[in-house]
């Protein structure tokens, strides 16, 4: 009787051992673009995610990736596969703010935590904030708030700016004349994925403009910077990072050299975390982080520093743990403001070519401390 | 507005329209003489841009990869006539639209599988890369004025070939009755390989010359088709003069309405707002163009049996 009580309790403390072990492991379900124009974006982010997940040694994540190709109707079928049958607590990856607006507001209503690595639409900024859903990257506007600062600073007069026709591309033009004193000459939309930018460079080259603003991430920035080569337009062309990501930069080459962008990260800002972080990253994957890389990288430190102090059943105190941002970010300070959306600063960068690789380095401050603009409509 | 703004917004509709031309020629052709709609031309044109950027980036240049991208494109169609084509032209049209959308997808599929799902740079020859001066001083594209005088060029030999030569007349033949020149002794199933596997070179030679000014991806055909069949519907199913006519007209009214829609709108309303119509309406223009088009002319403008 002693023995068979003594064995129990061995196991039931074996047992608890266990529990104690695993301290409530997270499933996380990452949505992201890994094929198509948009797929350099999503593999940065999963990529820069994963390595930090391998350098914390933090077994209790089970991370599910799926890929969306850019689709929102298969973002949301995927969103629905991962809360109801995979049962997921945490979910992220979404690069895309049209996809974002597909899927964000039904999960965070379903109560699943939501960290954005990269889309900050406005709409969940202000009035649309939600206590579930985290952005760990920007607004969509702050970037291109910074480069309106930036070319009014430079003595820029007359601008003709370019986006596509989708929410983040509306952001980045309101973000941009929010900031810019001079005069926008013309303003145009694209097609979200528009491979051909001849009828725009037309319209460029007659403006009359002293610069060209343009927020084109992804194959569209690659097609468009190598039509505008082609075509021998000489006004500069300024914009925010997502325009000279590593991958456009390879493709476009020596046309983008000495061009001004604006970035929340670069991978020469001085801290020890982003020191590691790029170099890990290049002995891991064989090449240069890109900001996306670095936002992916920041978002899975910001799980894992929660899920030291607090536990995912007690949505609550994570939440709050989330809020707290107690982790080291490869941007240096970091912190949530009420809406959960960074304050941050943003840098200005200039593209140089190290060696064969074509990269940026980092010139300036274009905004302190800068917070979005929607912050106040938010009831949080 | 300027002048020269317009004239260069003409030459940039020209260029998509011979784009288009070239698409549109290869479909026309296996419709009017097979009878057969084909899905899958848009996977050949992007065989072509992935062929051609492989190639160039292989060798170093870009001609090598022109060619090479025509040979795989005509081969790849060929195969894909005698292995799935041949059995579906006896069937009726909601059957090979099944059995090429799922060429469609076996062949992006088999492109990711191969390239992997980043896309390929490719870029144009060094001696075309930059403007040049057209007379007007008009700057302008070297390689996109090439790409206008390579459509074109392709349009005249296409029409001698259809009107001069013996394989022309077979295909003529073809399209006004099957059954009559099968019992003429023409081997009707060898002729029907060469027609497909033309098509499919001409769709591989435009995804090669398109992939050089944009990034060669997985599924960059598919976009080009809706609008390859926009202009077959409109020029008159199996007329190569039809498919060049039309493909010029929904090349200018496409690019020019995207230009002109916004800022005529702008007069009528403000400004943010015609933005928005604009360009809704400009990617609407040329399907109303369509609508308009059928109206008058049922068949088309340049019936291929009339």
């Amino acid at each position: 009787m002693k023995k068979t009580f003594l064995g129990l309790t061995a196991a039931a403390s074996l047992l608890a051992g266990v529990s104690m072990a695993a301290a409530e492991p997270v499933k996380v379900g990452m949505i992201t673009t890994l094929s198509g124009g948009g797929a350099s974006l999503g593999i940065d982010v999963r990529d820069g995610f994963q390595l930090a997940l391998k350098q914390s040694g933090n077994t209790d994540v089970e991370l599910i990736i799926e890929d969306d190709a850019r689709k929102p109707d298969l973002a949301v079928q995927l969103s629905d596969k991962l809360i109801q049958s995979d049962k997921v607590d945490v979910m992220t990856g979404i690069i895309w703010s049209n996809l974002a607006m597909a899927v964000i507001p039904g999960a965070v209503a379903q109560d699943k935590i939501y960290l954005s690595p990269n889309a900050g639409p406005s709409q969940l900024a202000g009035a649309g904030c939600n206590a579930n859903y985290f952005n760990v990257a920007w607004q969509n506007d702050n970037l291109h708030e910074a480069m309106g600062a930036y070319a009014t600073s430079a003595d820029f007069k007359k601008s003709f700016i370019l986006a596509p026709n989708y929410p983040a591309g509306k952001d980045a033009l309101t973000g941009f004349k929010r900031f810019f004193k001079g005069e926008v000459v013309k303003e145009v939309y694209t097609q979200l994925g528009q491979t051909d930018y001849a009828a725009e460079i037309a319209e460029i080259r007659a403006s009359g403009a002293d610069n060209v603003f343009f927020f084109l991430p992804g194959g569209m920035g690659i097609a468009f910077m190598k039509q505008y080569a082609g075509a021998g337009v000489d006004v500069p062309l300024l914009g925010p990072a997502f325009s000279f990501d590593q991958a456009i930069l390879q493709a476009v080459g020596d046309a983008a050299l000495g061009v001004k962008n604006t970035s929340q990260w670069s991978k020469d800002i001085d801290n020890e975390t982003n020191k590691a972080f790029v170099e890990s990253f290049q002995a891991e994957y064989g090449r240069l982080p890109s900001l996306y890389a670095s936002q992916g990288f920041d978002t899975a430190n910001l799980l894992l520093s929660a899920m030291e102090t607090a536990s995912i059943s007690d949505k609550d105190a994570f939440r709050a743990a989330l809020k707290a941002a107690n982790f080291k970010s490869t941007r240096g300070d970091f912190k949530f403001g009420n809406n959960n959306h960074p304050i941050q600063d943003i840098y200005v960068r200039e593209v140089i070519k190290e060696g064969d690789v074509y990269t940026n380095k980092l010139v300036g401050v274009a905004l302190e401390d800068h917070a979005d603009a929607y912050a106040a409509d938010c009831k949080m | 507005m300027t002048v020269a703004l317009f004239l260069e917004q003409i030459l940039n509709g020209l260029q998509l329209g011979v784009m288009l031309f070239l698409m549109a020629a290869g479909l026309t052709l296996i419709f009017g003489v097979m009878g057969l709609i084909n899905l899958a031309h848009g996977s050949l044109f992007m065989i072509g841009g992935f062929v051609c950027a492989a190639v160039a980036a292989w060798t170093g240049s870009f001609w090598l990869g022109l060619i090479a991208s025509l040979i795989a494109a005509a081969a790849a169609g060929a195969l894909v006539e005698i292995a799935v084509i041949r059995r579906l032209y006896d069937r009726d049209h909601l059957d090979q639209v099944l059995a090429t959308f799922a060429l469609v997808l076996m062949f992006s599929e088999a492109v990711r599988f191969v390239f992997g799902s980043f896309p390929l740079y490719l870029d144009p020859p060094v001696f075309l890369a930059g403007p040049v001066m057209l007379p007007g001083d008009l700057p302008y594209p070297a390689y996109r004025l090439a790409i206008i005088i390579a459509g074109l060029v392709v349009a005249a030999g296409l029409g001698l070939l259809i009107s001069k030569t013996r394989l022309g007349m077979q295909i003529r033949a073809g399209e006004a009755d099957r059954e009559m020149i099968a019992a003429l002794g023409v081997d009707i199933r060898f002729l029907y390989t060469v027609v497909f596997a033309l098509g499919a070179a001409l769709a591989g030679f435009a995804g090669a010359l398109i992939g050089a000014i944009q990034s060669v991806q997985i599924g960059m055909g598919e976009p080009v088709l809706i609008l390859a069949f926009v202009v077959i519907v409109i020029g008159g199913i199996g007329s190569i003069r039809g498919a060049l006519v039309a493909a010029l007209i929904v090349g200018l009214v496409d690019t020019l309405g995207r230009f002109l829609l916004p800022t005529l709108l702008s007069g009528a309303m403000e400004a943010s707002a015609a933005r928005g119509v604009g360009s809704a309406l400009a990617s609407m223009l040329i399907y109303l163009l369509m609508a308009v088009v059928l109206v008058f002319k049922p068949r088309g403008l340049f019936p291929a049996n009339a």
